[in-house]
């Protein structure tokens, strides 16, 4: 309804590592040639109501396939992370405030193949990785997602 | 070791054998605690203790006498070579001065409380008490100017909160910080003890769980125990802090799932707000609990209408039987007067159908009063506090002339309801925040700053009010310079926020604070280099909470006792005296 996918243009598709390719080989995506299908966060949802979230039928028909989502990375919660939260705008969180618990409903966790290496919170950045819908629990840290991007890259 | 010491240090040592000399007694010392109300002893011994050599004594007396039961003694705390002495819903019905001695057979700790009772004849029906979280004198000043005018040097309407008889000055520290937040802030005035930043009804103790401190009893309990019907209605989520405090027992207040808990145990009649997802089990997209229980349907079961939108709570409010509501209104919070009412951003496209404060409040009064027996209604008007951390001056005013327009329909349901409903109106905390001129449009200067009009040169700005006292536009060429003292980098736009509410400053790569670089290009917008942290835990992307004393005013039966300096922690007590929560004298006993 939002956003139509486009494949990426080649040459991104070649920029990413070999052991990108292998995984998405791995988990049969359709095509090659479609790397990473591009979502967006408005194309997340069909519905953000009070009693619950929505998917679009498009974000769940790609549960488990390489999807490529823009956004921007909100201040991790602890350095070395190996996770982090996505937004659709840059965050505003108070730290004196609040806590994970005023985070917007629509973030996104992403969760990276390496160690996290901060960038810039003010810049959009693009992730790609495989697409989870449905609530998780980080046994590590405790933290509850709904919507995760897993074995993921930082691409710019 | 020890060997090689002097006689005297050997002494020293024996007299201080631990590193923490003392025993540390919750309530704390100077504790003012309201006769009857119900709140958790505890003794921590900075070692472990011989039970045998354990006394807790009250005014002399054994504490098991006193209380009627002994405290458990916790030989290892959390596992840890320290016992503590727990009893937990202790009261003293008995008003008067108590020295409460803790021994573990070697060293002596006394603290002092004062128990108070209340006079036997109750003078208030009902208690509406404001907050305006954040709210400061700078908000208020600004909201009279934007909503009333100026003319002839005088303002051309009172605010409906300045017009009332009393007025004292609040100080709002707490017992860990001069600078409180406000969590520890309505917690003082939902329980009358002071506690530290993040708590809620618990004193901060070394317990490590967040939910096991000593607890004191909460405003809503002791309203609910004399069969009174009690609300909470905010603009925030409901589980944020000031709500929270009405119902919660827990040293952080972020626990949001635990909060949600709390509320529902505490049988609360009306509660209204944001925050939506920690409802929701977390197999449900969009919660965001960790457990799979269905707050929605509990509340539902036990009784509560459930309304998601204005139009649900409009409806439910006129059901004649409805006694019992739960409002949830967004995700998150539900969105000032200025998005709400006027531009329409913020999250109002997706949520068109939310109330403002005073439309909540209204359909509160109207189901609380359904109870014979009176009620107690908190109204918040929470983002004056959101807004002015996101340094956006104009949301926070309108959001102080929505708690004003609370405040005035209150007013008028009380003048014809009985005349016997005690109005408190208060903060919970100040910002640093002050009117400081205009900025004018129409300046021939070329450069921003040089458009700042200082003394006779900011004149009377342009607003023209509308009928709910919102100024129809808030992009005026004569406009309010509304400043904030303490601020990371950021850039000045000297412009309301149209598009949306201000996020002043960003965390780059390197953990630094930086200026938010959205606002950059912006015509006329300058850097302004903070004054706050930029680097390290506390780093601050928006502005802080100010230790400056908060304005209370209040009107109706038990008023009068609103004056001069007071702590916050009074507030409770002005309440608790109104409704006469501990009778004294020949009544005592009848309710
Ligand atoms: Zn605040």
């Amino acid at each position: 309804m939002t956003e139509t996918a486009t494949s990426e243009p080649a040459a991104e598709a070649f920029a990413l590592s070999r052991r990108t390719f292998l995984s998405l080989a791995l988990l049969a995506v359709p095509t090659l040639a479609h790397a990473a299908e591009v979502l967006t966060f408005d194309g997340l949802y069909k519905s953000i109501g009070v009693l619950g979230i929505k998917y679009s039928d498009r974000a769940l028909s790609l549960k488990g396939q390489a999807v490529r989502l823009r956004g921007f990375m909100a201040p991790p919660l602890k350095p070395e992370s190996k996770f982090f939260v996505l937004t659709r705008e840059p965050v505003a969180v108070c730290p004196f405030c609040a806590s994970d618990a005023e985070w917007p409903v629509d973030i996104v966790v992403v969760y990276l193949r390496k160690t996290l290496v901060p960038v810039d919170f003010q810049q959009r950045i693009a992730v790609e990785g495989r697409l989870e819908i449905g609530s998780w629990t980080d046994p590590q840290s405790g933290f509850v997602s709904q919507v995760r991007i897993v074995d993921a890259d930082i691409i710019g | 070791m020890r060997l090689t010491l002097s006689p005297l240090a050997v002494l020293v040592a024996a007299v201080f054998s631990l590193p923490a000399a003392a025993q540390t007694i919750y309530p704390i010392d100077r504790a003012d605690i309201l006769s009857g109300s119900r709140f958790d002893l505890k003794v921590e011994f900075p070692g472990i203790v011989d039970p045998a050599k354990v006394s807790v004594t009250i005014n002399g007396q054994d504490h098991a006498k006193v209380f009627g039961k002994p405290a458990e003694l916790v030989a290892r705390e959390d596992g840890k070579d320290v016992s503590s002495l727990l009893l937990r819903d202790a009261s003293i019905s008995k008003p008067g001065n108590y020295t409460v001695t803790a021994s573990d057979g070697t060293t002596t700790k006394s603290v002092e409380w004062t128990v108070y009772g209340t006079p036997a004849k109750r003078a208030a029906k009902n208690v509406i008490l404001f907050i305006g979280d954040g709210f400061s004198i700078g908000h208020r000043t600004a909201a009279r100017l934007l909503s009333k005018g100026v003319e002839n040097g005088k303002i051309k309407g009172k605010l409906a909160m300045d017009d009332m008889p009393y007025m004292a000055l609040l100080t709002t520290q707490g017992t860990d910080s001069i600078i409180t937040d406000s969590a520890n802030a309505a917690h003082a005035y939902t329980t009358g003890h002071k506690s530290c930043v993040n708590a809620l009804g618990v004193y901060c103790s070394r317990a490590a769980s967040t939910l096991d401190h000593p607890k004191v009893e909460t405003l809503t309990s002791i309203a609910k125990r004399k069969g009174m019907a009690v609300g909470a209605v905010t603009n925030s989520e409901i589980e944020d802090a000031t709500p929270a405090a009405m119902v919660a027992h827990t040293r952080r207040r972020s626990d949001f799932n635990d909060i949600v808990k709390m509320f529902y145990d505490s049988k609360i009649d009306v509660m209204m707000g944001g925050g939506s997802p920690n409802f929701l089990p977390k197999s449900t997209a969009g919660s965001k609990r960790s457990d799979e229980v269905d707050y929605i349907g509990l509340f539902k079961q036990a009784g509560y209408a459930l309304a998601t939108t204005k139009t649900e709570m409009l409806a439910a409010a006129d059901g004649a039987k409805t006694t019992r509501l739960l409002g949830l209104y967004n995700t998150s919070n539900v969105d000032g007067a200025l998005d709400l009412k006027f531009l329409k951003k913020g999250s109002v496209a997706k949520f068109p159908d939310q109330p403002d404060v005073v439309e909540e409040m209204d359909a509160a009064i109207k189901i609380l009063s359904r109870n014979k027996n009176g009620f107690v209604l908190m109204v918040e008007s929470a983002r004056i506090d959101k807004y002015s951390h996101s340094m956006d001056p104009e949301r926070a005013i309108f959001d102080t002339i929505m708690l004003d327009n609370a405040v005035k329909k209150a007013k008028d349901w009380a003048k014809a309801n009985g005349n016997n409903t005690l109005i408190l109106v208060t903060a919970d905390h100040s910002h640093p925040v002050s009117v400081i001129g205009t900025v004018d449009d129409n300046s021939p200067e070329a450069e921003m700053r040089n458009k700042v009009g200082i003394y006779e040169g900011a004149g009377i700005p342009d607003y023209q009010p509308n009928d709910e006292g919102y100024p129809v536009s808030v992009d005026v060429p004569r406009r309010l310079r509304f400043v904030f003292g303490a601020t990371p980098d950021y850039y000045d736009t000297f412009r309301p926020f149209l598009d949306g509410e201000f996020v002043p400053a960003i965390k780059n790569a390197d953990g630094v604070m930086v200026a938010n670089e959205k606002y950059k290009d912006i015509p006329g917008a300058v850097l302004r280099v903070g004054n706050l942290p930029n680097k390290g835990s506390r780093a601050a992307n928006q502005g802080i909470h100010s230790g400056d004393d908060v304005i209370l005013t209040a009107m109706g039966p038990g008023a009068e006792r609103v004056r001069g300096q007071m702590e916050n922690s009074d507030l409770f007590r002005v309440i608790a005296e109104a409704l006469s929560f501990a009778p004294q004298g020949k009544a005592a006993g009848k309710q």
